[in-house]
C-alpha cells in the first residue's frame, strides 16, 4: 500500500482545525470537480482531494491516520501498524491477509466499518450494488439496429468480508435500437451486485454517436449534403441519394436552389417508442473546378445569353 | 449473456419515472426531491397527481447534480440552481447539435 500525505494534498497543516480542512477541501473540490472543471487531469486530482477529505473530515479516521505519523514519504510503500493487521486478521478468522491491493482510503473505510458494527451485524444489512456510469460511443449503424457492447470497467467491489477493492470487470451491455447523440440508457440491475439481499445496481450509459462521413444526426433525423451540378439544379433530375439502408431515387424539381432541404420520410434513425426520424438531403450546387474546352464554351454561351441576375436584390436593398 | 428489453430504458422525455425511482437513482432523500420541486428545479409531469411522475430525461441530470451536492457539500438552493443550469446547457447542446447537423460541409473537391 502506498502512503499518501493527505494534509499536503489539501494544503493544510497537520494541526489544522476541522473547519479549515473543510474550507480547503471545498476550494479544491470546486476547482477540480470533473463535472465543472476545465483543468487538466481534473478527475484524478479531484479523486486525490476527495480521498484526503474522506479521511480527514472524520475525527476518528483522522486520528487513526495521524497514528501513522509523518515519517513516510508520499508514494512510499508502507505497512499499517502491526496491531491493525492483527485486528483485520482476527476478523478474517485468523487467516493471513494482505493489505497490498487496498488503497489507503479503503483501509480507513474498513476500519470505520469494523468499528461501527460487528461482522455479524454487517452481514445482515442489505447493501445495494453500486451504479456504474459509462460513456459509450456508437456508430450510426448501431443506433439503427441496436448492438451489444463489451464495456471494460474498473469498479470498486466489496468482498464477503466487507473489504473494498478495485477490480477490472467486463460488462456486456445490450443496447436496443433507438439511440441518438447525447441520450442516456439505463440498464437495470447490470451494475454492481447487491449483498445480503440488497438490490443490484444499475448501469447508466451516456451515449454519443461516432461522426459518420455522410450522415449527421439531429435527434432522430439525419442530414446529408446532396451535391448537384448547376444544370441538374436548373433543369431538374433524378438522382440517387444514399440512406443508412440502401440508396433511394429522388426527383430534383427544375429550378432547385442551393440550401433547399428535400425530406426523405422515415429514413432517419428509429425512435425508441416506434417510428423513425426522417432523412433530409440538403442541396449544394457544385461547379466542376476544371472545365474542359467544350464545357467552357457552353458556359460562355450561357453567360452571354442569360439575363439572370443573382445579385439583383443588392441594388434594391442597398440604395 | 442476454437481457430482456425491459431492463434497458431510454432516459428521454417520453418515458417517465416515479419519485421512488428518482430517490433510488440519485441517492437523494425524498424531502430534498420535494424541495427541488418547490424550487422549480424538478417538474412533475402532473403536479396534482397523487403520485408524482417525472420525465425520465431528468434522471442523468439529477445523478450528476447529486454528485455535486455531495462532493461540494452544496446547499439545496445551489443544487436547484445547478440543475437549472444543467438543463439549460442540455437544451443548448441539443440546439447546437441540430444546427450543426444542418450546416452544409464545404463541397468536396473533385
Amino acid at each position: 500500500m502506498k502512503y499518501r500525505d493527505y494534509y499536503a494534498t489539501l494544503g493544510v497543516a497537520r494541526d489544522a482545525a476541522q473547519a479549515d480542512i473543510k474550507k480547503a477541501y471545498r476550494k479544491l473540490a470546486q476547482k477540480f470537480h470533473p463535472d465543472v472543471s476545465k483543468e487538466k487531469d481534473a478527475e484524478a486530482k479531484f479523486k486525490e482531494v476527495a480521498e484526503a477529505y474522506q479521511t480527514l473530515k472524520d475525527p476518528e479516521k483522522r486520528a487513526a491516520y495521524d497514528q501513522l505519523g509523518s515519517a513516510y514519504q508520499p508514494g512510499q510503500e508502507f505497512r499499517p501498524p502491526p496491531d491493525w493487521e492483527q485486528q483485520f486478521a482476527q476478523r478474517d478468522g485468523g487467516q493471513s491477509f494482505s493489505f497490498d491491493d487496498l488503497d489507503l482510503s479503503d483501509l480507513f473505510e474498513n476500519l470505520r466499518a469494523r468499528e461501527a458494527h460487528g461482522a455479524r451485524a454487517r452481514a445482515s444489512i442489505p447493501i445495494p450494488g453500486e451504479d456504474y456510469e459509462v460513456a459509450a460511443q456508437l456508430p450510426l449503424e448501431a443506433a439503427l439496429h441496436g448492438t451489444s457492447l463489451d464495456l471494460n470497467l474498473s469498479v470498486p467491489e466489496v468482498d464477503a468480508e466487507g473489504r473494498v477493492r478495485r477490480v477490472a470487470k467486463t460488462v456486456t451491455a445490450r443496447i436496443p435500437k433507438g439511440a441518438t447523440d447525447g441520450q442516456r440508457l439505463r440498464l437495470r440491475g447490470q451494475g454492481g451486485k447487491g449483498r445480503n439481499g440488497g438490490r443490484d445496481g444499475d448501469l447508466f450509459l451516456d451515449i454519443s454517436l461516432v461522426a459518420h462521413p455522410l450522415f449527421r444526426p439531429s435527434g432522430h433525423d439525419l442530414f446529408v449534403d446532396l451535391p448537384l451540378a448547376p444544370w441538374e439544379a436548373a433543369l431538374g433530375a433524378q438522382v440517387e441519394v444514399p440512406t443508412l439502408d440502401g440508396a433511394v431515387n429522388v426527383t430534383i424539381p427544375p429550378g432547385t436552389a442551393a440550401g433547399r432541404k428535400l425530406r426523405i420520410a422515415k429514413k432517419g434513425l428509429p425512435r425508441p417508442g416506434g417510428g423513425e426520424g426522417d432523412l433530409y438531403a440538403i442541396v449544394q450546387i457544385v461547379n466542376p473546378t476544371v472545365l474542359g474546352d467544350r464545357e467552357r464554351e457552353l458556359f460562355a454561351q450561357l453567360a452571354e445569353s442569360s439575363r439572370f441576375d443573382p445579385r439583383g436584390h443588392f441594388k434594391r436593398e442597398a440604395s | 449473456m442476454t437481457h430482456d428489453d425491459d431492463h434497458a430504458v431510454w432516459l428521454h422525455e417520453r418515458t417517465s419515472v416515479t419519485i421512488v425511482e428518482l430517490e433510488r437513482t440519485s441517492g437523494l432523500p425524498r424531502d430534498l426531491l420535494r424541495d427541488l420541486v418547490d424550487m422549480g428545479a424538478l417538474e412533475p409531469l402532473d403536479a396534482s397527481a397523487a403520485e408524482w411522475k417525472f420525465a425520465a430525461d431528468c434522471v442523468a441530470r439529477l445523478r450528476r447534480g447529486a454528485q455535486l451536492y455531495r462532493d461540494l457539500e452544496l446547499e439545496t438552493s445551489a443544487l436547484a440552481l445547478a440543475l437549472s443550469f444543467m438543463e439549460r446547457i442540455e437544451e443548448l447542446e441539443e440546439r447546437l447539435r441540430a444546427l450543426d447537423a444542418q450546416l452544409p460541409r464545404p463541397p468536396q473537391r473533385r
